[in-house]
């Protein structure tokens, strides 16, 4: 009866096979193309101006000519204070969440609460900035505004990455350690914190290069188009790499064409040695994991 | 602490609820000192929970509710006082599958031994406690070279016999051991029976096991349950030779899977 041949009904299936994977293969070079138009623009028409001096010397002459560094140092700045606000509260939070709290209703609107926040636009969070640190709290528009500005608005995802993390170590550890007569902060201390160490971090830090691009909620909080000197502290102004990208890209007339191209690639340059650190990072501690 | 008058555990009309699911329903049991005890019965009967119930395990789940009472050598362990950490201490717990911790081997036999010490042991000290209980359980001279190995990369029965070494540094009387042996092949399950059964006395050994031979094999007594009841406990081999109940016997022919 049968000979193994592929009948017409075989035919047809093979042939929307092959229409199939061709689409998907298709989306997904789309996804790519674009990332690599931008990369590709950037690198041709910015790489001219990069050059040590530019990185580290003040813009001159109506921000048309001279250098980023204030803006760089102070990019550093907020994402500084962004995390060392962020993290030890998002770990902390993760870490009740996820090792301590009992599975009832609080938790629950916890939960709810957090993954809403992850959705919050970020030019509402400028002006939650606004209302709550530069008025209320009566830091001004200051570093420590924006910082705190940018902590809000990336400690949910700092929470659920950091959850996702504890979360992957197995269950067993915890009872094992338990049933050993361990407390629960023994058991986090010694048994999920060095096995979770990889993905946390990693889920740190390419937050922090989504803050580095942040605009928005800094713009009204703390960072300036313009300022001849560097912040010497938290309270002081500061520019910005993406404020100083859209303020000689649309606020200031006859700027060089190549000059926010520059500033564009260097942003975005800082975005991926970020990303590779935090995937080099991630190859290493998981080349040492134990099961 | 271990009077070989008094029962290691003595188990007093305890019904355990999960939210509504009555899973143990008045058991009453008395477990010897320095004996194996076998505990059987079908599939969720209830053994894993009553196991759990001693050494209180199950407590993080928010919904267990307790009633009746468990002595471990006399002393209730469910009252508001006892520190879980010491109860821990004195009841060591193995589980159905090996569960090493991520660590070498040796940290894992001085996981417990650490916790409990306080402070800092020195090498020797350290290097003594691993080697004898790693002797005890009879893996020494096959490991004592892979001290420094994550445990994961074990053999399963080696995991588990370090599971069972892992608990033995803090001197525990009580050992809960949930079907140790139903992960492992035929020949490591009868490695990790003798070794069992070389623990008998100086410990007091609740093992729960779906094998009949094993349970008939290794027990001093065996303990039937069905549907969170205790229907029969009696010695070993009269139990397998003249059960008293029909349930039992049904049970053990293999009439209940
Ligand atoms: N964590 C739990 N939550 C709710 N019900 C449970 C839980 N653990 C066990 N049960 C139920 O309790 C009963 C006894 O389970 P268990 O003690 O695991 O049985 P056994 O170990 O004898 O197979 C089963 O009906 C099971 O579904
Ligand atoms: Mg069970």
């Amino acid at each position: 009866m049968s000979s193994f041949r592929a009948t017409e009904l075989d035919r047809r299936n093979q042939r929307r096979e092959r229409w199939v994977r061709g689409l998907f293969l298709v989306m997904t070079l789309m996804l790519i193309l674009p990332v690599l138009i931008i990369l590709g623009t950037l690198a041709w028409r910015g790489h001219s101006v990069i050059s040590l001096d530019f990185l580290l010397s003040f813009p001159t002459n109506g921000m048309t000519e001279g250098g980023i560094f204030p803006a760089l140092v102070g990019t550093l700045w907020l994402v500084g204070v962004a995390l060392v606000v962020s993290v030890p509260m998002g770990v902390a939070a993760a870490i009740y969440l996820s090792e301590y709290a009992p599975e009832n209703l609080l938790t629950r609107s916890i939960n709810l609460a957090i993954i809403n926040l992850a959705g919050v636009p970020s030019i509402v969070h400028a002006l939650f900035g606004v209302g709550a640190f530069v008025l209320f709290f009566n830091f001004g528009t200051s570093i420590l505004a924006a910082g705190l500005t940018l902590a809000v608005m990336t400690l949910p995802v700092v929470i659920v990455s950091t959850r996702e993390s504890l979360q992957a170590v197995p269950q067993a550890f915890r009872e094992a350690s338990w049933s050993l007569g361990a407390t629960r902060w023994q058991t986090i201390r010694r048994i999920v914190l060095p096995n979770s160490v990889s993905g946390i971090l990693t889920g740190v830090i390419l937050e922090v290069s989504r803050t580095v691009g942040e605009t928005a909620p800094i713009m009204f909080t703390g960072a300036a188009f313009f300022l001849p000197f560097l912040p010497l502290g938290v309270g002081d102004q500061t520019m910005a790499l993406s404020l100083h990208l859209f303020t000689v890209s649309t606020q200031v007339p006859n700027v060089p064409e190549a000059l926010p191209f520059g500033v564009a690639l260097t942003l975005i340059s800082l975005v991926l040695i970020l990303n590779a650190v935090s995937i080099a990072f991630r190859m290493y501690l998981r080349g040492k994991k134990k099961w | 602490m271990a009077e070989s008058r008094k029962a290691a555990i003595e188990v007093s009309g305890l019904n355990l609820w999960y939210g509504d699911f009555q899973a143990l329903e008045d058991v009453n049991l008395s477990i010897k000192h320095g004996q194996v005890t076998a505990l059987i019965g079908p599939s969720g009967c209830g053994k894993s929970t009553l196991l759990r119930a001693i050494n209180r395990i199950n407590e993080r789940l928010g919904y267990v509710r307790t009633t009746g009472s468990i002595e471990v050598h006399g002393q209730d362990v469910l009252a508001e006082e006892v520190e879980l950490t010491q109860l821990r201490k004195e009841v060591g717990m193995v589980f159905q599958r090996p569960n090493p911790l991520p660590l070498s081997v040796r940290d894992n036999v001085l996981y417990a031994y650490r916790l409990h010490r306080g402070g800092r042991s020195s090498r020797r000290e350290e290097d003594e406690v691993v080697e004898g209980a790693l002797t005890q359980v009879l893996l020494w001279d096959q490991i004592r070279e892979r001290l420094d190995h994550p445990a994961i990369d074990l053999s399963l029965e080696e995991q588990q016999k370090l599971c069972i070494a892992r608990l033995l540094p803090v001197k525990p009387s009580v050992l809960l051991m949930d079907e140790p042996c139903s992960a492992l092949d035929p020949e490591a399950t009868e490695a990790v029976e003798d070794l069992i059964w070389q623990l008998r006395g100086e410990y007091s050994i609740l093992i729960v096991t779906h094998n009949m031979a094993q349970a008939r094999r290794a027990s001093d007594e065996s303990v039937f349950m069905l549907m969170g009841k205790v229907v029969e406990h009696a010695l070993t081999g009269q139990m397998f030779v003249t059960p008293k109940n029909k349930e039992t016997a049904d049970y053990i022919e293999g009439r209940y899977g």
